[in-house]
C-alpha cells in the first residue's frame, strides 16, 4: 500500500505543480507572453547572470519566456484536455454502438477502426493538415479524433461481454430500450477502461500536439505552445539553451507524471495487473 | 500454414491499401478545387477549364476516382507541384536514408530493451528490475524531438563530438538512431520483462530447472523462444510509431528521409507529394502486419492451426 501511494503521490504532485503553474502564473510575472520588447532581446535567465525582471530571461524578440510558458503551458494542457475527451466521448459512443449492432454500422464502426489503426495517426494529420490548411478549429479536431479507436476497440469489447451479463438480458427482456440500457448499465461496467486508456492518450495527446507545433504545423503564432516554444527555440540552441530546455522539460515533466499516474490508476483499477 | 492463410493476409493488404488511398481521395476532394490553388486568383475562366481538363477535373468524380487508382497502380502518383517532376521523383531518393534510420533504430532498440527485460525479470523486484522499469516510463514519457535537441546540445555544441544533422558520415547515423530507437527500447524492456515473468512461472520452465538446465541456457533455449511471439508483435507495432517518429526525427536531424520530405511537403501543400507518402506508409504498415501474421504461424505452429480450425 505505502508503494502505490508513492507512486501516486509523487507524479500527483508533479502534476499539480505544472496545473498550478498554469493557472496561477500569472502571478509570476508581469509581462505579457507576446509582447516583445527590443529592448530586452535574448535576455539570460537569472540562473545564467541575468536579472529578476526576466526570471527566465527572453527570447530573440524580447519577450518573457516566463509568462510564454505559462500561456504556452495553458494551450498545450487546454488542447489534449479537450482532445482527450472529444477522442474518449466519441470512441466509447461509437463502441457502445458498435458492440450493439450486427449490421452494417457496426461493421463499419469496426472496419473504421482497422482503418484508423492501419496507419500512423502522426501521417494522417500531417495529410490533413496539408489538405485542409491549418487552423485551430482543424487543430483541435485531428487532437480529437488522436485515438478515439482505441477507446472504441476497447468499450466495444467491454461491452459485448456486458451484454451477456444476466441483469443486462433481464432489462432487454422487461422492454428497456437500447440506448438506455447502454446508459444505465452497460456504460457504467466500460468506464474504468475508458478512464485507463484516457490517462494513456492524454499524454500522447501532449506529444501529438508539441510534436506538431514543434514542427511548426501546429499551433501558429501570435498564439503559443510547449511545442512551439521549444520549436523556436532549437534556432537559438547554440546561444541560449534555455529557450528549447525548459519548455521541454515541462512537456516531459508534464507526460511523465500522466504516465506514472496512469500506472498506479490501473495496478488500483484492474488488480489482475497488479502482479507485474 | 496454408495457402489460403496467405492468400487472406495479402487480400487484407490490398483492402487496407485501397482503404486508405481512397480516404485520401475523398480528403482531397472534399477540400474544394485543386486548380485554386494552382492558380492565382484573378486567373480567367479560360485558364482554370485548361488546368481543370489537364488534371482531369472536368471529369465526374468516379471517373476521376478510378483514373486516380489506375495511376496508383501504374505507379504514376501525380505531378510535385514544387519541382514540376513526377512526385515519386521526389520520394524514391528519399526511402533508402529513412530505412537505415529506422532499422538501426530498431536495432538499437532491441539490443538495449530485450536484453534489459530479461535481465529485469530474471531479477525480479531488484534495484535493477526497478531501474529497467523506470528508464521504460521515461522513454514512453520523452517527447523524441526534445531528446534529440538534448543530444544536439551535448553532443555537438557542448562536446563537439558528433555532427548535429546530414547524411554525409557516419556519425551523423548514431544521435537520430538513438533519438529515435529509445523510445522503442523502454516498450521492448517492458514487454521483454512481462512476457519473460510470464513464462517463468510456467510448468515447462520448473520441468526446465528440476532436470538441471543451467540458467543462462534456460534463458537463450526456452524463456527467448517462449517470448518471441510477443516481441514479433511489439515489432509490428512499433513500425507505426517508428515512421511517426521518423518524421520529428528526421526534422530535427536535417536526416534527408521521407519523413522531413512530408514536413516540407506539407508546409507547401504539395498534395502529390503527401498523398503518396500517405499511401507508402500504410503499404509499408499493412507489409508489416502481413509478416507479423505469417510470423507467427512460424514461431508458434499452435497460432495457425488454432486459426485454421477456428475459420472452420
Amino acid at each position: 500500500m505505502a508503494r502505490w501511494r508513492l507512486g501516486f503521490v509523487i507524479p500527483a504532485f508533479l502534476l499539480g505543480l505544472v496545473i498550478a503553474f498554469a493557472i496561477f502564473g500569472d502571478f509570476l510575472t508581469p509581462h505579457d507572453y507576446g509582447t516583445s520588447s527590443l529592448l530586452n532581446r535574448n535576455k539570460p535567465p537569472v540562473f545564467a547572470g541575468g536579472s529578476w525582471a526576466y526570471p527566465l530571461g527572453t527570447d530573440g524578440l524580447g519577450r518573457d519566456l516566463l509568462a510564454r510558458l505559462v500561456f504556452g503551458t495553458r494551450i498545450s494542457i487546454g488542447l489534449a484536455l479537450v482532445g482527450t475527451l472529444i477522442g474518449a466521448v466519441l470512441g466509447t459512443v461509437l463502441g457502445l454502438i458498435a458492440a450493439r449492432s450486427n449490421n452494417l454500422i457496426g461493421a463499419l464502426i469496426v472496419a473504421g477502426i482497422d482503418l484508423q489503426a492501419a496507419v500512423p495517426f502522426m501521417i494522417i494529420a500531417l495529410a490533413t493538415l496539408a489538405i485542409f490548411g491549418n487552423s485551430l478549429t482543424l487543430f483541435v479536431v485531428i487532437l480529437g479524433l488522436y485515438g478515439w479507436e482505441n477507446y472504441a476497440r476497447l468499450v466495444r469489447g467491454s461491452a459485448m461481454s456486458a451484454h451477456t451479463l444476466p441483469f443486462v438480458e433481464a432489462a432487454r427482456s422487461i422492454g428497456v430500450g437500447a440506448m438506455t440500457i447502454d446508459r444505465r448499465h452497460i456504460l457504467p461496467t466500460v468506464f474504468n477502461v475508458v478512464i485507463v486508456q484516457a490517462t494513456l492518450n492524454f499524454p500522447q495527446t501532449i506529444l501529438l500536439e508539441s510534436g506538431l507545433s514543434f514542427l511548426g504545423l501546429g499551433i501558429q503564432p501570435p498564439f503559443t505552445s510547449l511545442g512551439q516554444l521549444l520549436g523556436e527555440g532549437r534556432d537559438s540552441l547554440g546561444r541560449a539553451w534555455w529557450l528549447a530546455v525548459v519548455p521541454g522539460t515541462l512537456i516531459f515533466v508534464t507526460t511523465l507524471s500522466v504516465s506514472l499516474l496512469g500506472d498506479a490508476l490501473r495496478d488500483r483499477l484492474d488488480p489482475t495487473m497488479r502482479r507485474g | 500454414m496454408s495457402l489460403s492463410f496467405v492468400l487472406s493476409k495479402l487480400l487484407r493488404l490490398v483492402l487496407t491499401v485501397w482503404a486508405a488511398a481512397t480516404l485520401v481521395f475523398i480528403m482531397l476532394r472534399l477540400a474544394g478545387d485543386p486548380v485554386a490553388a494552382m492558380v492565382p486568383s484573378d486567373a480567367p475562366q479560360i485558364v482554370i477549364d485548361r488546368y481543370r481538363e489537364r488534371f482531369g477535373l472536368d471529369q465526374p468524380f468516379i471517373i476521376q476516382y478510378f483514373a486516380y487508382l489506375r495511376g496508383i497502380l501504374s505507379g504514376d502518383f501525380g505531378i510535385s507541384f514544387r519541382t514540376g517532376g513526377p512526385a515519386w521523383d521526389m520520394v524514391a531518393p528519399r526511402i533508402l536514408p529513412t530505412l537505415i534510420l529506422t532499422g538501426t533504430a530498431t536495432l538499437v532498440a532491441i539490443v538495449l530493451g530485450v536484453p534489459a527485460g530479461m535481465l529485469a525479470a530474471a531479477n525480479h523486484n531488484s534495484p535493477f528490475d526497478r531501474l529497467v522499469m523506470s528508464f521504460s516510463v521515461f522513454g514512453f514519457a520523452m517527447p523524441n524531438f526534445f531528446l534529440g535537441i538534448l543530444l544536439i546540445l551535448l553532443f555537438t555544441l557542448n562536446w563537439r563530438l558528433l555532427p548535429s544533422g546530414g547524411f554525409e558520415h557516419p556519425q551523423s547515423l548514431i544521435m537520430p538512431a538513438i533519438t529515435l530507437g529509445l523510445a522503442s527500447a523502454g516498450a521492448y524492456a517492458r514487454l521483454t520483462r512481462s512476457a519473460v515473468l510470464e513464462v517463468l512461472a510456467s510448468p515447462f520452465m520448473r520441468t526446465a530447472r528440476a532436470n538441471g538446465v543451467p540458467p543462462l541456457r534456460r534463458m537463450t533455449h526456452h524463456v527467448l523462444r517462449a517470448v518471441l511471439v510477443p516481441l514479433v508483435t511489439l515489432a509490428g507495432f512499433s513500425i507505426g510509431a517508428l515512421i511517426a517518429g521518423a518524421v520529428v526525427t528526421e526534422t530535427v536531424f536535417a536526416w534527408p528521409g521521407i519523413g522531413r520530405l512530408l514536413v516540407t511537403s506539407v508546409t507547401e501543400r504539395d498534395l502529390a507529394v503527401v498523398q503518396l507518402i500517405v499511401i507508402l506508409a500504410a503499404l509499408t504498415m499493412a507489409i508489416s502486419n502481413m509478416m507479423v501474421d505469417l510470423l507467427y504461424g512460424w514461431l508458434d505452429p499452435r497460432i495457425g492451426t488454432r486459426r485454421r480450425s477456428g475459420a472452420g
